[in-house]
Parts: structure tokens; sequence; C-alpha cells
């Protein structure tokens, strides 16, 4: 499987099975309309005369000879061999948990997928020993694995922050005990920020997530207080004292966009503006009926934007400035295995999520859908056949992934949009879709300008 | 060549036999927490890079 399209004047071509990256001149990117396989040594007559109304024959004939050449080296058109690890990751051990240590919030963001906080479930905080639970928990089931990640969520998790401390000196003090080592992540609204918590961040928290939309007005029309007032005059200096005593460590100020402001490629350059080089920014996931939900009618003004943002980080890397952009993120010599991208993020299978009640759900955005809870922490109760299902849940086993050019970048997308939206893991939910493809072009379009310019 | 330059070195199917290892992050655990990407991850295990 191939895939091709031009941008800023480039034709790019992308062979899906090797993640081989050319770039081709006009003829090559006609031509391969034409192409039938397998290939002949010699170029079909047909297709000479198909293209020599605006090539010259000779150099028809030179161009099909290249592709041959790559496609006897396995470089174009190689085969999809990977079908055969799709099963080979089911007995994955449990590496990753979501915590939620809050389900409350001090803000009232209009499109908080978590009810504004609590799930529908109501408000609560994780008492410790749920806390310590899960920790004992994802040491049993971790197996073999030596990195364990927990990420604490909510909700907003510095609500119940003396608990994420608490949590962290257990999980460490059993580290060399067992032979594991912790990743902490934190995902915070800044809200309730001092400079002791951003120094135990800092210090523990491997990653940091920290939200916000971008420009004042376009975050504090969503990302509001209890009273309606905006958030943004109080979390921004807090975000910034937090990165600039943060070293080399990773963070990102993570923002979400809206049908309300579809010129998001702003808020990236606001918020780089602003002193944050780490930034992710990406569409709200709602039901089109919401007034702010993004809708195939919106598609064409996004991906503009993305080809706006393109040009605008090329601009800003010329001038010796540093920024990384979440989405255009990608590693086109190495990256992760080919397993690692069957399967996308792991829910359910390798990575799960626990409420404060001690609920085990497959992920964060599965909390409250009872058929999908997976059992409780304090009733030692794991649901192995819902484990079962996700883990045989990978782009061969959606039908809309498997003939997808994208599929060993998104891996499949994301499940819990999968279910809410199509009501089944399996169904690619395909507005996401859409939009990933759109970020992959973009992130392919910008490693190569950088290669062509280096 | 003259119609096609190669910009990359991957092949994916060499790292279907060293690959599976898990030391990798899980994705959502990233940045984006709403939508997942693989393809920007790097592997983590060091015999392999």
């Amino acid at each position: 499987m191939i895939h091709k399209f031009k941008a800023k004047d480039i034709n790019i071509l992308l062979d899906v099975n090797s993640g081989g990256v050319h770039v081709i001149d006009d003829i090559t990117y006609e031509l391969l309309d034409y192409i039938n396989l397998p290939l002949a040594k010699e170029c079909p007559g047909e297709i000479i005369s198909r293209l020599n109304n605006k090539y010259n024959s000779s150099d028809i004939k030179e161009a099909y000879s290249e592709i041959v050449s790559l496609y006897e080296d396995n470089l174009l058109f190689s085969r999809d061999i990977y079908g055969d690890y799709a099963d080979t990751a089911v007995e994955s051990p449990i590496k990753a948990l979501c915590l939620h240590i809050a389900h409350d919030c001090n803000l009232r963001c209009k499109y908080c997928f978590a009810s504004t906080g609590d799930f529908g479930t109501g408000r609560k905080l994780m008492p410790l020993e749920t806390g310590k639970a899960a920790i004992d928990f994802l040491l049993e089931k971790s197996a073999g694995r030596e990195n364990l990640e927990v990420d604490f969520f909510g909700g907003e998790p510095l609500m119940n922050f003396e608990v994420v401390k608490e949590i962290v000196r257990y999980a460490r003090s059993k580290e060399r005990e067992y032979g594991k080592n912790f990743r902490f992540t934190i995902t915070t609204n800044g809200m309730l920020l001092t400079d002791d918590k951003i120094d135990f961040i800092n210090k523990e928290m491997s990653n940091v997530v920290l939200s916000i939309d971008g420009r004042k007005e376009v975050n504090d029309r969503m990302r509001v207080r209890v009273d309606g007032s905006g958030s943004y005059d109080k979390i921004v200096d807090g975000y910034k004292r937090l990165v600039e005593n943060r070293g080399d460590k990773e963070y990102y100020v993570r923002g979400t966009y809206t049908k309300y402001n579809l010129d998001f490629s702003e808020d990236v350059l606001h918020l780089y503006n602003t002193g944050f080089n780490q930034i992710s920014v990406e569409p709200v996931m709602e039901d089109e009926s919401i007034e702010y939900a993004i809708t195939e009618k919106d598609l064409d003004k996004i991906y503009a934007e993305y080809d706006k943002l393109v040009c605008k980080i090329a601009e800003i890397k010329k001038n010796n400035g540093k920024i990384n952009f979440f989405h255009f993120m990608i590693d086109l010599d190495q990256g992760p295995c080919v397993i690692k991208r069957l399967r996308g993020c792991g829910s359910g299978n390798e990575y799960v999520a626990v409420t404060p009640e001690g609920d085990i759900y497959p992920c964060h955005q599965f909390t409250g859908h009872e058929e999908y809870k997976m059992g409780n922490l304090h009733e030692h109760t794991f649901n192995e056949n819902i484990k079962k299902e996700f883990a045989g849940c990978h782009v061969y086993s959606k039908p809309s992934c498997r003939d997808c050019w994208a599929k060993f970048y998104c891996s499949g997308g994301c499940n819990a949009n999968n279910y809410i939206y199509n009501g089944d893991i399996h169904k690619a939910h395909e507005l996401s879709c859409k939009i990933m493809r759109k970020r992959l072009e973009c992130a392919i379009l910008a490693k190569v300008c950088e290669q062509l310019n280096s | 060549m003259k119609h096609i330059k190669t910009i990359n070195k991957a092949n994916l199917s060499a790292t279907a036999k060293k690959g599976g290892c898990g030391k990798c992050q899980a994705s959502c655990q990233s940045a984006c927490k709403t939508s997942c990407t693989v393809g920007n991850q790097k592997c983590a295990n060091e015999s392999n890079n």
C-alpha cells in the first residue's frame, strides 16, 4: 500500500508497510496512478501512451525503472506481514495507570468530557488507601515490565495533592523491592499551583500536562471558574514558573480547540510567544448537535490551519526558535516498533484507569460506562474477558483501519471515541480519523522539508 | 535516482523481529489524553536504538 500527497509544491510518497518516505517528481506522481502489481520489468506501453501527451517517453521509462528498483528492494509496495503479530500482545502485562485522584474540579470548563470533574458519578476525592491499592495492583499485574507509568488525573488532581504526594512516596518505596521504575505524570488546570507544588511536580513527575487553550479570550470562553469568570490570568504565571524551573524535563501546555476558535494556529503561536515551547492543541470531541462541536463542515478550515502551522513552525525554527507541536512529532527513521503500532494506547490491556471508589475502567474516558467496568480494587475483582476484548482490538480488527494508510501512525485511534460516538470500540470515529490523517501529512511534510533544507 | 529521492531509512518489518518488549510509554500518557498518537513516540529499548 502506498499513499501520495502534494503539499507546498512537494510530491510526497509514503510506502505504508515499510514506513519509507520519498519525494517524487510529477511524472512519477502521475505514473503511480497506473501501476498494477506485480510490476512488469519494463514500462507497459499502455502507461506510456497515457502519459506521453505530457511527458516524453524516455523520462516515463526512466521514472518507471526507478519505481521498479525500489519495489525490488522492498522499499515500495512492500508487503503487509504484520497481521501475524496482531495476537502477540494478548497476554500483555498492565504497565500504566490513570489515577482519578479527584472526581472534583474547581473549574467548570464547558467542553469537559468528565462532566466538569465528577464523570457524572458524584464529587469525591480518592482516599490514600485506594491509591496505595492501585499501586499494589500495578505491581502485581505488571509482571516483567520494569517501567511503570502512573498519571495523576481528575477532575483536578491538585485538589487532592497530599494524597498524590503520599502515593508517590509509597510507589517509590516499592521500586527497589519489585525492580520497577515508576514514571509519574500529572495533568492540571493550574488553579491551585503553588511554589511548593511546583517543586514537588518538577522533582517527581516525568511529564506534566498544563491545560490552557491559548489566547486569553479563547481560554476564558470555555475554561471558566464556578462563578463563570475566566481562568487565564490565574493560571498563566504559575505555568511559567513551573516551566522555568523544570529544566529539560518534559511538559506540555495542552489546549482544546472548538468551533469557536477554528483559527487555532493563533493559539499555538500565542502559547509559544507567552514562553511555552512544548505545545499540544487538539480538537474537542462532542456530539455535533452541541454548538461548539467540530463537524465535517469545519474540516477545510481546520486543514488550512494545520498547513499554516507547518509554515509558522518552520519559520520559528529557521530563526533558531525552539518549538515542539505534539501532533507534528514523528520519527521517520526509528519510532516505535510495528508491534506497538498495531494497538495504539493500550487501553484496557496495558493501561487502565482507577476511580476514587477503586473501580477499574479501560481508560479515563470509559468511566461511568458500567458495561466496561473491569472490576474493583477493594473487591479484588478484575474482568479478564474485557482485557482480552481490548487486546484483540487492533488495526486488523478494525475494518476501516485495515485499508487506511495512516494505520501504523495512529494505531487505530481512540477506542473510547469509537465507543462513545459509534457504539463499538472497533468502529473508527471518522471525523477524528480525517483530522489525524491531515496532521500526519503535515508531520511528514515538516520532516521532509527539514531534510531537504539540511 | 533522478525522479525519486528517498528521505528516510525506515524499515518497519525489521522492528517486528525485535519489537514488542513493552518498555515504551503508554501513548495517551504523553500529552493528549483525548486522542492517541503512537507514531510520534520513541522506542524506549536502548538495544534497538
